[in-house]
């Protein structure tokens, strides 16, 4: 049992434990283990394994109470940048080094053992996983505590900031995990990994006890195997959170897998597809985009044609802007959230400083890695007197041109395609002395980020070096049912999504 | 209009962080070349373009939302207090800042 265990996805396993064919603590054990045979990937920063276990044997004594909520005993793992009571919460970074939380982030709550009358989904907490520093990234080579590495190929990165999420789904450490995306962090590290990923339209998961980047863009969401799997953690996680989030959505949370198996209406079996509209924008394939990448694109979206989808040509005239307006708008947003660490209430303190001033500076400086200073200058800068309405204001009326382009792109599509990411992941260390380049192959997850929309990262086949590539889905406001329909579509009729790195990659880093 | 060393001390200042001088020469350079391709904004016409702050704005109308003013938090001092750096009898440390 225990030598194919890692291999299920959430819905098997959960399958599995229903049928009382392996218990939670069995699972959670197995999970654990092969969790430490791998540490060498740098995939999760903390366990707590009694913890762990006492959150399994839990699940199984509810089951065996007769109890069955839709993800009990499943072993699943958070990004550090989610709260969590039993184990540190550190979010990649030196400043929060051993920080506790008192409480569990609303997310982390709603999948385990719920919480403010919500029941929870009964999935048990395996551990923490690395990230860049307060997700600033798009490597993982920005965490405090090392890099995470890409199981297809342990010298290249898995992507950010998710990293750790997106390499311990793709090396088979755990069944799912949860992810926070605020310009791309769950798309491109699942496209980089090979993993399928979702960004809810922004607030539909409560930002309580999530770790803040960048208030109007940060939005929480699932890493997994599959669309389905995906379906399934997200029905958990999503919904209103009035009390903690002012910005969570007032609308209810969604069965997300009902109607995945099903054509569209009026589709048939063989072309279940038929009738959605697929927009192509003209500036996510052009020259701007590798080759490989483009190849393995276009050979998805011919998948979808033969699933009875229409692809269309639309445009998003303002891609480019993109990538100022983000760039300016989250580091402001940055370097207001983060002054909340002076090294007083809790996080690092430098051991030795003159005064209070000096102690703030010390402590900071010490406690920050150098992109995460870098945008705490940028934004200090951009709302700064004198600058505010060159920069801030002009990067949000930006926004807002974005988001339109989008509104009008969607008079003639269902959904919009394109790549995740302009190439596969790069070696670690490639990007480190140029954060700009860094910042520009962003291009194809920003522009959905700005305007709020949701967006999927489904694996479409492999490029350069046999490294994988992610085909992104964007749709419209709280189209989050009609992209996961399409991307399990594609999965049924597609194995891309089941193809794991060889074993010995693995146990070579191991 | 490129940014001096004396900006990104004023900004490290305002920001309260430390930078020594090779610190700081790499972020002006690097500073200096995002925000270059920032000057591409210059060129949008963005007359009468409301900023737009909260991306929900873009598809239902956004309402401040107030909860009712009472108390709904437990007493867990001593649980925020376990990962402060410098607390005694319950409260804060810092150095003296009134003579």
């Amino acid at each position: 049992m225990s030598t194919e265990l890692h291999h299920m996805g959430v819905a098997e396993l959960a399958a599995a434990l229903e049928q009382r064919r392996v218990s939670s603590v069995e699972a959670t054990q197995a999970l654990l283990q092969r969790v430490r045979a791998h540490e060498a990937l740098g995939a999760f920063l903390a366990l707590n394994e009694e913890a762990s276990l006492a959150q399994a044997r839990a699940a199984d004594e509810r089951r065996a109470r007769g109890e069955h909520t839709p993800l009990l005993g499943v072993p699943i793992a958070h990004k550090d940048v989610f709260v969590t009571r039993d184990w540190p919460t550190t979010a990649g970074s030196r400043m929060l080094a051993g920080y506790r939380s008192p409480f569990d982030a609303t997310v982390v709550a709603r999948l385990g053992h719920g919480a403010d009358g919500h029941p929870g989904a009964g999935a048990v907490t395996l551990g923490k996983l690395n990230c860049d520093e307060f997700a600033m990234g798009s490597g993982n080579d920005n965490s405090a505590y090392g890099p995470a590495r890409n199981p297809w190929d342990p010298t290249r990165v898995p992507g950010g900031s998710s990293g750790g999420s997106a390499a311990a789904m793709a090396a088979r450490l755990v069944p799912a995990a949860t992810g926070t995306d605020t310009g791309g962090s769950i798309r491109q590290p699942a496209a980089f990994c090979g993993v399928t990923g979702i960004k809810p339209t922004y607030g539909r998961c409560s930002r309580y006890g999530m770790v803040a980047y960048a208030s109007s863009l940060d939005q929480a969401g699932p890493i997994a195997r599959s669309a389905w799997d995906c379906a399934l953690l997200l029905s958990a996680m999503a919904g209103p959170d009035p009390d903690r989030d002012s910005t969570s959505l007032d609308r209810p949370a969604e069965d997300y897998t009902r109607g995945l198996d099903e054509p569209l209406p009026g589709a048939s079996a063989a072309r279940p597809l038929q009738g959605l509209r697929i927009g192509l924008p003209v500036e996510f394939l052009g020259d701007g985009c590798s080759a490989d990448v483009l190849a393995a694109v276009r050979s998805a979206l011919a998948e979808f044609e033969r699933l009875g989808a229409t692809l269309v040509d639309v445009h998003l005239p303002r891609t480019q802007l993109a990538i100022p307006a983000y760039y300016i708008i989250a580091p402001a947003e940055a370097s207001s959230n983060l002054s909340r660490y002076d090294g007083v209430r809790y996080g690092h303190r430098a051991a030795e400083y003159t005064d209070l001033l000096d102690m703030y500076r010390r402590s900071r400086s010490e406690g920050f890695g150098a992109e995460v200073q870098r945008r705490i200058l940028i934004g200090t800068y951009v709302l700064s007197h004198g600058y505010y309405d060159a920069y801030y204001l002009k990067a949000q009326q930006i926004r807002r041109l974005i988001a339109q382009d989008f509104l009008q792109a969607f008079e003639q599509c269902d959904l919009i395609a394109g790549p995740v990411a302009p190439t596969v992941a790069w070696a670690i260390g490639d990007k480190a002395d140029d954060p700009l380049a860094a910042y520009l192959a962003d291009i194809y997850t920003l522009p959905a980020s700005l305007a709020g929309l949701p967006g999927m990262s489904v694996p479409a086949g492999f490029g350069a070096d046999g490294l994988p590539v992610g085909l992104q889905l964007i749709g419209p406001h709280l189209a989050e049912a009609r992209l996961l329909h399409a991307a399990h579509q594609f999965q049924r009729a597609t194995d891309w999504h089941t193809r794991a790195p060889a074993g010995d990659t693995l146990s070579r880093q191991a | 209009m490129a940014l001096t060393l004396q900006d990104v001390d004023r900004l490290a200042h305002l920001a309260r962080l430390a930078l020594d001088r090779p610190t700081a020469e790499r972020m002006l350079g690097q500073l200096n070349a995002f925000f270059d391709i920032v000057e591409q904004m210059r060129a949008v016409d963005t007359t009468g373009v409301e900023p737009l702050a909260h991306p929900a704005e873009v598809f239902e109308p956004v309402r401040l939302r107030l909860r009712d003013d009472v108390v709904t938090e437990p007493n867990q001092r001593e649980a925020n207090q376990a990962s402060a750096p410098a607390v005694e009898g319950g409260l804060y440390l810092v150095p003296r800042v009134i003579e």
